[in-house]
């Protein structure tokens, strides 16, 4: 008998100039990584909307990442990802009283020479959601009606 | 409507608190111009038909419905299959109906913990057999039902279609007016529009000065008395304003209260508590990660305070619901 | 400095101050006063009979001798070579600006003319595609270190003082000598005065070590005192530095690695210097005739005043910010706004040579262009929707955002030859009132939606 293992699916924002040149260069280098995590890439950490995160989990995400330039200097925009780190502890204390556990959600930032630290994300991301089980928003709110 | 016949109006309230009701009959005297062009063929909170009258009606009789209250029982959504079946024209009226509103600040709880606070630990409570509601009961008559509570409360366009929404809680009496208008001159925009409000946010009606923000502490309401000319937004309160559809008159603000954002989401929002939440955290004085951290922690309740009137109709609906064994 | 007051397409406005800037990259306004010299710069010869009749005989500090000398209410500026090189009334030392009374030789002996006290300021509108910056440094005021002892004795001198003494052109005509008119015998010269330290500014001046050597071998050279240089490290980084360390040594030049920590003066006037020898491991104190403070460069007293009427950020330590450390050193977050030299960051003449440099010609690159090349994913506001919270203005990094007043509210305006397409005020608008080209909400909506839409049970066909 075959168990199935669950497959989380993530979603991954990821600013253009940093953390999506980070994962291209980790795709490119062929570093080991679960392919559990799709990318939608954004100029800029600072163009996240939190409705962003919280439309990936109401469509079906079991985890959320973040990703941008390191602040205070890195932002290829000068200051976006400021606007970054003043958006997501707020949205941190709303996932978490809408029910959904913060080891769903991870925001941080990763350089466009830290290649070998997305994979390793993506790793360790990938496993902390699956031990997590699946999130299924929509299937959740479905079978709980009556 | 044809020739000098009557427009047929009727008006339902599902889960509400009879405010809508009452903004109705704040159009005072202009409820005579209702009475003369309309025949109300039902209005539960004022006239005495019944739900087997509109039962009665055939399809579509009713040419316009204004259906105020959200759904939160098995009786509500009744209604709004029953009167979506009988009317030409469905109105979503006020921000339950529109949007969930206070009732469905619920969506944070469930049945289970609902009845239990109600029926069993609220401190005046006295039930010490512990009864709770059940939607059956046998009785020696026979079998009794009441309709049942959901777990979660929706919004009128989440379980029927809907051609018009007119936003507020109250929908403001001049708004209330304009729409009566357009409805009796046969002048409503394209289906799916919301009506009685603008398309800018109350920012645009209000008289508060403003500068570029920059907030470093955060006031809840009963912390400060605010100066009566500036934005009460730059000066530390999370005034919905800027997040909040305008046509209300800005009346929150006017007497400096902060905007809680009633009349629901701007046009291209689709979510107004994440819009609100994004604005209020670009915003804080902070160039460290400590210092934005700390300044939003300081924020008390965030899904009340940015999804005070909009929790079903945001984007997750509601908390999640524990797991039951 | 006399080939720019020459060249046919440099229109050099001396005594002047910048009130105000606006507009954008190829169509900036600037509002310049320029204040008034009382004397006509057509008709002025540059004789210098007015400087010589002047009657407040005793004068003022001259500021270009850093105080080491004094000069008139009228003076030709640099002792005599500005450019240009014609006179000005100083209406705080010209007694009869500042007093009110004064028999006015000067005009008496003025062979043109050409001084005349009804002059008043003027505001000129320029309109110009792009600017550079280059306001220069100041010099760190070493009596905020009291330990040094500056102000209390002739003798102890700052860096630009020191400059000044062993200038040709100087007071002193370039004789290195203690205020009683003799050579010193003995010199001590210490570094870091007002650079990498906790009570003044923590960063490192970058040209003090090569001026400081510079000045021991000049006092070798002049005088032949003996010289003490105490330092904490020695940073000569550029070409032709480490040998001419070298060489400063070779000429006798004494280098004790400890930092300077008091300077006093003794009865009869003596300098006593005590530091820190740490190579020794000892303390140690040492009597000199005159000490030479090399001190910091800083950023100049009005930088905030410059950096907010150009739009310009400043970094910490108070010099104005580049839009990049390294890739953009001498560009700003505004376009077509650059920096040149030493406004920007302490730096020696040959860097400064280089980033001034950059900088013309990148702005000249500009001019001649014609065009600027902007991203594709600018913002776009819609006005119809913004309500004029004002909630965007603020966070545009490059002040891309304007706002048009319309009574108490009014909506916002990105200006797209400055908007570069972050994204980040789309974010924050709660009104959803602004659009990101090419990467809408609605376009981002509809990727997430798409990635949890079920694959399609058809094969994607190949296209060529």
């Amino acid at each position: 008998m075959t168990e199935q293992t669950f497959q989380p699916h993530i979603i991954g924002f990821l600013c253009n100039w940093c953390t999506y040149t980070a994962a291209d260069t980790a795709g490119v280098g062929r570093m080991e990584q679960p392919p559990n995590v799709d990318v939608v890439r954004v100029m800029c950490s600072g163009r996240i909307d939190p409705a962003f995160v919280l439309k990936a989990f109401a469509e079906g995400a079991d985890g959320v990442i973040v990703s941008g330039c390191h602040p205070p200097g890195d932002c290829h925009y000068n200051n976006g990802n400021f606007k970054t780190f003043r958006r997501m502890p707020l949205l941190e204390m709303l996932l978490q009283q809408y029910g959904i556990e913060k080891e769903r959600f991870h925001w941080g930032w990763i350089s466009g020479a830290e290649a070998p630290k997305w994979a390793q994300l993506v790793r360790d991301f990938t496993t902390q959601v699956r031990d997590l089980g699946p999130l299924d928003w929509k299937q959740e709110l479905a079978s709980k009606e009556e | 409507m044809a020739g000098n016949e009557k427009l047929k109006l009727g008006l339902y309230w599902a889960a509400s608190c009879g405010g809508c009701e009452i903004a109705i009959v704040e159009l005072r005297e202009k409820i005579l111009v209702i009475d003369a062009n309309c025949d109300i063929l039902f209005w539960p909170v004022a006239l005495d038909f019944k739900y087997k009258d509109v039962e009665a009606m055939p399809d579509g009789h009713i040419d316009v419905c204004l259906f105020n209250g959200a759904i939160r029982t098995s009786e509500n959504e009744h209604l709004a299959h029953l009167l979506r079946k009988k009317s030409k024209v469905l109105v979503a009226f006020g921000s339950c109906a529109g949007e969930g509103c206070i009732p469905g600040l619920a969506n944070l709880f469930d049945r289970e913990s609902i009845f239990a606070r109600a029926y069993l630990e609220a401190p005046s409570v006295d039930n010490p057999n512990g009864y709770v509601p059940q939607t059956t009961w046998q009785m020696p008559e026979g079998e009794i039902r009441i309709p049942t509570f959901y777990n979660t409360v929706k919004t009128l366009r989440q379980v029927e279609d809907v051609d018009y929404i007119v936003p507020g809680c109250p929908p403001q009496p001049p708004q209330i007016w304009n729409v009566i208008e357009a409805i009796l001159a046969g002048q409503l925009p394209p289906k799916g529009s919301v009506v009685g409000a603008t398309d800018k946010t109350v920012c645009d009606e209000c008289k508060h000065t403003r500068q570029e923000k920059s907030v470093k502490k955060f006031y809840r309401p009963h912390e400060m008395i605010p100066d009566s000319t500036k934005c009460l937004f730059d000066q530390g309160m999370i005034c919905a304003g800027p997040a909040t559809r305008g046509g209300c008159g800005a009346l929150c603000t006017k007497v400096d209260m902060p905007c809680r954002g009633c009349y629901g989401p701007a046009p291209n929002e689709i979510d107004q508590g994440a819009a609100l939440l994004s604005a209020v955290a670009s915003v804080i004085d902070a160039d460290t990660e400590e210092e934005a951290a700390r300044i939003v922690g300081e924020i008390v309740d965030p899904i009340g305070t940015f999804y005070r009137f909009s929790l079903p109709a945001s984007l997750l609906h509601r908390s999640k619901l524990e797991a039951r064994g | 400095m006399m080939d720019a007051g020459r060249h046919p397409n440099i229109k050099l406005m001396t005594y002047c101050d910048v009130q105000e800037m606006s507009g954008y990259v190829g169509r900036f306004k600037v509002k310049v006063l320029q204040r008034p010299r009382y004397v006509d710069i057509d008709l002025c010869t540059g004789c210098g009979a007015c400087v010589e009749a002047c009657v407040f005989k005793r004068g003022v500090p001259n500021e270009f001798d850093a105080g080491l000398s004094r000069r008139r209410g009228v003076y030709i500026p640099m002792n005599g070579q500005g450019v240009p090189m014609k006179a000005v009334i100083d209406e705080d030392a010209c007694l009869l600006l500042d007093k009110g009374k004064c028999v006015k030789k000067c005009m008496e002996v003025c062979p043109t003319n050409a001084i005349n006290f009804d002059q008043k300021p003027e505001t000129v509108e320029l309109e110009v595609g792009t600017i550079v910056v280059a306001t220069g440094f100041n010099v760190f005021d070493a009596a905020r270190l009291s330990a040094f002892g500056y102000g209390k004795s002739p003798n102890i001198l700052d860096g630009i003082q020191f400059e000044r003494m062993s200038s040709a052109t100087g007071p002193t005509q370039g004789q290195i000598l203690t205020a009683e008119g003799k050579k010193p015998e003995r010199v001590a010269i210490i570094h870091c005065v007002g650079s990498r330290d906790k009570n003044a500014n923590a960063y490192c001046s970058r040209v003090c070590c090569m001026y400081a050597m510079k000045h021991a071998h000049l006092v070798r050279d002049k005088t032949g005192a003996e010289v003490f240089e105490f330092y904490m490290d020695i940073r000569a980084f550029g070409k032709g530095y480490e040998e001419f360390y070298e060489r400063v040594q070779e000429e006798g030049v004494y280098f004790v690695r400890g930092r300077g920590a008091e300077v006093t003066v003794q009865d009869g006037g003596q300098l006593q210097v005590k530091a820190e020898d740490t190579t020794l491991g000892i303390p140690v104190q040492i009597n000199v005739d005159m000490v030479v403070l090399a001190t910091a460069m800083e950023a100049q007293p009005d930088a905030g005043k410059v950096a907010s009427t150009f739009g310009l950020s400043r970094s910490a330590d108070g010099f104005f910010q580049e839009a990049h450390p390294k890739l953009r050193p001498f560009h700003t977050n505004t376009e077509g706004v650059f920096l040149a030299g030493t406004c920007q960051s302490p730096k020696d003449v040959p860097d400064t040579v280089a980033h001034a440099s950059a900088a013309a010609a990148e702005a000249l690159t500009l001019l001649s262009r014609g065009e600027v090349i902007i991203s594709p994913t600018t913002a776009l506001v819609d006005d119809q929707l913004c309500s004029g919270c004002m909630t965007c203005i603020a966070l545009c990094p490059y002040t891309a955002i304007s706002f048009t007043i319309k009574g108490v509210s009014g909506t916002a305006l990105v200006n797209e030859a400055l908007c570069k397409g972050c994204g980040t005020c789309v974010a924050a608008c709660p009104a959803g009132a602004i659009t990101a080209r090419h990467f809408s909400d609605k376009q981002i909506w509809a990727e997430i939606e798409g990635l949890f839409r079920a694959p399609s049970a058809e094969p994607v066909k190949e296209t060529l």
